[in-house]
């Protein structure tokens, strides 16, 4: 709490770090979607990074984005939300065509192979297996420090997790690399263009997980 | 401040993700169920429903346990319960329990005149009520991780819901007009600590997720709350004294969703049956308006 003023006040210049641009000096831009859940925490952690994020409720919302971030919330109640509206066909083109995608706690559930306890439909996006509410409830919601096993992607500095009724993934296949784990689980996993993580990062102060993903959509990392 | 510290953090972590969300009341399993289904982001269990402990009256307490483990059973979507206004006990039995949240609510019996429970003794997250910004940061001070505004529950009625709103948004920006020598006498008339009205005047938003309560029966009602510069929107009464439950709540959490856009409120809005029959609140005695209880 208390980092930062609100969304949108961070006035910046374009990206200055050394990653490729989607454009030279554009700015990327990055839809969260935004039919429930933490949107404007991850919005805000964004703008920190020199990305242009926006809400996204409709497949309209999603044209000419160079990310997309399917935030933490209820997966049931995104599920509900998508029913009908052509978002889950739209989410998993992009995602097939290599748009940068951040997929955090109920965003992990949502783009899962498959999802248990107790089972529901997902986008099979990523590879691996979800057990909803792992851990217990909220009881059991903690903030940890991880372990990170890709220090050359996420650096040496200790990597906060903040768990909220979270989720577990159980199954990763062989496409998926483990970034970072809480004791032996996989936490933190990439699937080409796809990053996902079981945690919060957009509740942590400067997340170098958001700093990847901003890098991945031609941001400041 | 306490908002630093771990514990305070995933309290309102959970807080954040119910945003933009829909928070239902259910008293059992199958309106638990019917909540879930209809896109709830969390149910709030209870003994009755608000309309039915105003018209029956009698002493209001925490639900009963087996129901609450009933519901908690039955759906996967967070679980909260009240308890009465200074209730500890009750509020340990429920945290014991393992709810998710906490409603330290006015529309049980309080059990304490004078004094709310005080929420940092506690695991479990709090949310609670607020007719104004001083009563929100009283509370946030006690360890509330959720705020919601109370309007007036059980009534079908949205004019004390719209009234909190709009007195705790005037607040706020009131206090980004001031400087920090006039934010002293605005903490003594607000009666809350000098270091959240700082906070406030700083950010112009409270420091925990402010959702509104109280009085929401259709679509339109949830979009005026959220409109009004509520996070998420409680509904109570509205959805099972309703005529059609289901898809009721399925509209009210479509509308939530795309409060800005008047299309998709419409679309939701064709077609609903009956709304609850709502009260009058000129008529209430302020004996019978519950928002009155705590201070």
């Amino acid at each position: 709490m208390g980092k930062g003023r609100g969304p949108g006040s961070g006035v910046r210049g374009p990206g200055s770090g050394d990653e490729a641009q989607p454009e030279r000096g554009r700015r990327p831009r990055v839809a969260v979607l935004a039919l429930q859940g933490d949107y404007e925490a991850h919005a805000r952690a964004l703008v920190e990074h020199g990305i242009v994020a926006h809400q996204a409720r409709t497949v309209a919302d999603l044209d000419g984005i160079d990310g997309l971030v399917l935030p933490g919330g209820e997966s049931t109640t995104m599920l509900k939300l998508m029913e009908g509206t052509g978002l889950a066909d739209r989410v998993r083109e992009l995602a097939a065509t290599g748009t940068p995608l951040l997929a955090t706690c109920a965003g992990v559930i949502l783009i899962a192979r498959e999802v248990g306890n107790p089972p529901q439909p997902s986008l099979g996006i990523l590879d691996v297996k979800v057990e909803r509410n792992a851990y217990g409830r909220q009881a059991e919601s903690t903030v940890t420090t991880l372990t990170v096993e890709d220090t050359a992607e996420l650096g040496d500095a200790p990597l906060e997790g903040v768990f909220i009724r979270a989720p577990r993934i159980v199954a990763p296949g062989p496409a998926v690399e483990v970034l970072a784990r809480r004791s032996a689980d996989p936490v933190l996993v990439r699937q080409g263009r796809v990053l996902a993580a079981t945690f919060h990062p957009e509740l942590s102060a400067r997340s170098a997980v958001i700093g990847l993903f901003a890098a991945m959509t031609g941001g400041r990392r | 401040m306490h908002f630093e510290s771990p514990e305070f953090r995933v309290k309102v972590g959970l807080a954040e993700m119910l945003k933009g969300g829909v928070i239902m009341d259910v008293t059992d399993a199958a309106q638990a169920k019917i909540a879930e289904d209809a896109g709830a982001a969390a149910v709030m269990a209870l003994e009755r429903v608000p309309a039915d402990i105003r018209a029956e009256g009698g002493v209001a307490r925490m639900a009963a346990i087996d129901k609450i483990e009933e519901i908690m059973r039955t759906v996967s979507i967070p679980v909260m319960a009240k308890c009465r206004i200074g209730h500890i006990a009750e509020a340990k039995v429920l945290e014991q329990l393992g709810v998710d949240f906490i409603d330290e609510s006015e529309v049980l019996t309080p059990a304490d005149e004078e004094n709310h429970v005080w929420k940092h003794d506690c695991k479990v997250p709090f949310v609670c009520g607020c007719r104004n910004l001083g009563e929100a940061l009283r509370r946030i001070t006690e360890g509330a991780a959720m705020m919601r505004t109370k309007g007036e529950a059980g009534s079908g009625n949205i004019v004390e819901a719209v009234r909190h709103l709009r007195a705790v948004r005037r607040e706020m920006r009131r206090l980004g007009t001031l400087d920090e020598a006039e934010l002293i006498p605005a903490a003594k008339e607000l009666q809350a600590p000098f270091e959240l009205v700082r906070y406030v005047a700083e950010h112009g938003k409270l420091p925990v997720p402010n959702f509104a309560a109280g009085g929401v029966a259709t679509p339109a009602d949830a979009v005026l709350c959220m409109m009004l510069g509520a996070e998420s929107v409680f509904v109570g009464s509205g959805i099972f004294k309703s005529e059609d439950p289901a898809r009721r709540g399925q509209a009210i959490v479509k509308a939530v969703t795309h409060w800005q856009d008047p299309a998709v409120v419409l679309e939701v809005s064709r077609g609903l049956e009956g709304a609850m029959s709502g009260l009058d609140i000129a008529k209430l005695t302020p004996e019978e308006m519950l928002s009155r209880r705590g201070w």
